[in-house]
């Protein structure tokens, strides 16, 4: 097989062309997971490496670690005012490094700062052109709240939308086990336990589609089409007769089981009765009360346009109904099924009988 | 840290055996993204806190920074085995019996053995320390994981040889991803960090390719997510167990985490290799769905006679790596295919059947006579899913 996969370079140079820093996030599931460690070490590294780093923002107490860390960088001196601290985002801005670290990304500033919340502040450092390293924890993204009350009954107080963590160039998960010692010992209770586990795929998973956006921008830049995401896509196809409700049904609970993604399509044909019609409109609301991503095809060969669709949103496993009575037209030329499964050679097929 | 709002009265303890050791598992993408250097982290902590920590074994091409955690761990010598005039160096699973410490450290869990140790594979040689009641901690990258065979190799092009079967990997009592970049992990590569200058340009050229890795840190994240999921559905289970009995429990309350009904799979296993992608997928899906799964064959009669010796042999392979996978299997024996499959799906209860797309004759031939067909109007309150030929998604736009 040709290898069609282009330059890895061809990104990076595209994106330190168009003249603003870039930002990269390190995400963790809970507090000590050990994010200002990792933040602080790969500024320790560049510095090391001969980049220009300062530290912008840290946590009010560190650990002798960090501590010497942080004055091996060097920090230029937070702004205080009534028990709250910013980034000297002017000063930053006239000692102009290549990369600043901000450690604790989700802290508002105080009440008479330019911009109220501190990720405004990375936004504007990153538009100077200054890389930013920074840290945040998933309970503190503004989407995940509902999420986190759920969870432990109360919001986080302080928060970045997930539009701004979305648009990092960089996001690396910091991950640590649970329960520090391997041995089990330390005290917890279940529930809290289960918390923290819930709040530990949530992380990952937002990370693994972070990246799973990443990929497909890069491949579509570079004009690689191809099923690289791994994420499980499921497409439910839509005729009049189907149990579209059963497919349905059964596609968004697998969907969820694999924190997948759920479409429905149905193909717009010129000979469908009035009542075929009015049985599609009827599947596409359920297919819409089930959260489907819903898509109406055109063309003269159904099956083609399925599998087109298929392609293009990297779709894994297809949904399809299969009438049990056989006609004398499925006899002399083969079901739709048939035909079906004969071409979606890549993609899994599941048959549901009506 | 946050608190949870709702609180049991006490953690119950290890899933399984109490006595024997647990398992943490740093999982990675690629060479270099610093599983070592995270686990070696973590045994120093260990030992800070006066846990008796041993290195078992540890890849001695580690980075100096790497080789400084490991320094002040006591290393237990590693053995060496002679080999067609050659020596080579194993980890000694005897001597850390015999050494007994509470924790041990032990680098790259898929490694296989060379000819001629106790055991074939170093995720056996772990076995051993486990049942003996040692905590392990050990190292693997996520294309290892048996059922992402077919995945892997989609999204790569690169088949990996050195696998660990899933029930191995699921015995885990922690997965903890070890996160890098792919920006950072090709820049460490270039200035040789990883592997020397020469490997490091062969290795960019083929493996480390920032799309190649994206896709597998992708699935490295979602690995990590469905270990620390699966645990979690354990947990509640045993905490519903609690509950019955002492009442106190109010984890109901927690949410996210769904039961459904159980789900139990049946795999139709052919003598073609086109069974192992089934294989690998209902294996991956029974696990997504924390569902049964069994295997099974359907022989014209009791001999086998309709397959040729060699075939005989192929099916025996298959079955064999289903085994391996811990699924069930079982040959049937009937004249009709889809009649003695479905029979059986209803003694053993199944909800889905998976069936590949090449059988023996092509799948025109299977289509031919219906089978697929067959099954679906014999079971029509089971799913049945023809599975991917997941060689067959790669290529180009033609713009």
């Amino acid at each position: 097989m040709p290898d069609l996969r282009p330059d890895p370079e061809a990104l990076l140079r595209q994106a330190e062309a168009d003249g603003r820093g870039r930002l990269k996030v390190f995400l963790g599931y809970a507090p000590g997971v050990g994010k200002s460690f990792r933040l602080f070490d790969e500024g320790r590294r560049r510095h090391e490496r001969g980049e220009d780093v300062v530290v912008g923002a840290v946590a009010l107490e560190l650990n002798a670690d960090l501590q010497r860390v942080v004055q091996q960088l060097g920090a230029v001196p937070m702004l205080e005012a009534g028990g709250r601290r910013a980034v000297a985002v002017d000063a930053v801005l006239a000692r102009h490094p290549a990369v600043c670290l901000v450690d604790d990304l989700a802290r508002d500033n105080p009440a008479q700062a330019t911009r109220p919340k501190r990720y405004q502040d990375v936004a504007a450092l990153i538009d100077a052109g200054i890389s930013v390293l920074t840290s945040i924890n998933l309970e503190e993204i503004d989407e995940q709240q509902p999420f986190i009350e759920q969870l432990f009954g109360r919001r986080s107080a302080e928060t970045v939308p997930q539009s701004f963590i979305d648009s990092a160039d960089e996001i690396v998960v910091v991950d640590a086990p649970e329960d520090p010692s391997p041995l089990g010992e330390i005290a917890g209770s279940d529930a809290q336990a289960i918390a923290l586990a819930a709040l530990r795929e949530r992380a990952l998973l937002l990370a693994a589609d972070a990246v799973q956006r990443q990929l497909d921008d890069y491949l579509r830049a570079n004009r690689v089409d191809a099923s690289w995401g791994t994420q499980e896509r499921i497409l439910v196809c839509m005729t009049p007769r189907a149990n579209a409700a059963a497919m349905l049904a059964s596609g968004r609970r697998n969907a969820d089981r694999f924190h997948g993604e759920l479409f429905a399509v149905y193909v717009n044909q010129p000979n469908l009765t009035a009542e075929d019609r009015s049985a599609l409109a009827r599947n596409v609301m359920l297919a819409r009360a089930q959260h489907a991503d819903v898509s109406i095809l055109d063309g003269h060969d159904p099956i083609a346009a399925i599998l087109e669709f298929a392609r293009q949103r990297n779709v894994t496993q297809l949904y399809v109904g299969h009438n049990l009575r056989r006609t004398w037209q499925t006899r002399v030329t083969g079901s739709l099924l048939d035909r079906l499964i004969r071409r979606a050679e890549g993609l899994d097929v599941r048959v549901f009988p009506h | 840290m946050l608190k949870a709002s709702t609180s049991a009265s006490s953690r119950i303890d290890a899933v399984s055996d109490p006595a024997r050791g647990r398992l943490t598992i740093f999982l990675g993408y690629a060479a270099g993204v610093g599983k070592t250097f995270q686990m070696l982290t973590l045994a120093r902590d260990l030992q800070q806190r006066g846990i008796d920590v041993v290195v078992g074994y540890f890849e001695p091409h580690a980075r100096p920074e790497t080789m400084a955690l490991a320094e002040g761990l006591e290393t237990i010598p590693r053995k060496t085995i002679p080999y067609r005039g050659r020596l080579f160096e194993e980890m000694d699973a005897e001597a850390i019996l015999a050494r007994h410490p509470t924790v041990a450290v032990v680098d790259e869990f898929p490694h296989t053995n060379v000819p001629g140790s106790a055991r074939s594979k170093r995720w056996e040689d772990v076995s051993v320390l486990l049942d003996a009641g040692i905590d392990v901690l050990t190292t693997m990258n996520v294309q290892h994981v048996e059922s992402l065979n077919d995945e892997i190799w989609q999204s790569t092009g690169v088949r990996v040889r050195e696998t660990v079967p899933d029930w191995i990997v699921k015995q885990a009592d922690e997965v903890v991803l070890v996160d890098l970049t792919p920006q950072a992990l090709l820049n460490r590569l270039e200035r040789g960090v990883v592997y020397a200058p020469d490997r490091a340009q062969k290795a960019l050229q083929h493996f480390f390719r920032e799309s190649t890795l994206g896709a597998l840190r992708e699935l490295a994240m979602r690995q990590t997510a469905l270990a620390v999921r699966s645990r979690v559905e354990n947990q509640v289970q045993r905490v519903d167990r609690v509950d019955r009995v002492d009442q106190v429990g109010q984890v109901d309350q927690v949410g996210p985490v769904e039961r459904v009904a159980p789900e139990r799979l049946l795999l139709l296993v052919a003598a073609d290799a086109s069974s192992a992608a089934l294989i690998r997928r209902g294996r991956r899906v029974a696990d997504y769905l924390h569902a049964e799964c069994a295997a099974v064959y359907v022989a014209k009669t009791p001999e086998m006679s309709e397959l040729p010796r060699a075939d005989r042999q192929s099916l025996e392979r298959q079955l064999t790596f289903a085994r391996r996978l811990r699924i069930e299997t079982r040959v049937l024996v009937g004249s009709d295919v889809a009649l003695t499959l479905v029979s059986f799906a209803r003694v053993y209860q199944a909800t889905q059947i998976f069936v590949s797309r090449e059988e023996r004759g092509g799948l025109r031939m299977m289509l031919g006579r219906g089978l697929i067909q067959r099954i679906v109007s014999l079971a029509p309150d089971m799913q049945v899913t023809i599975v991917a030929n997941r060689g067959v998604r790669r290529r180009a736009v033609s713009s």
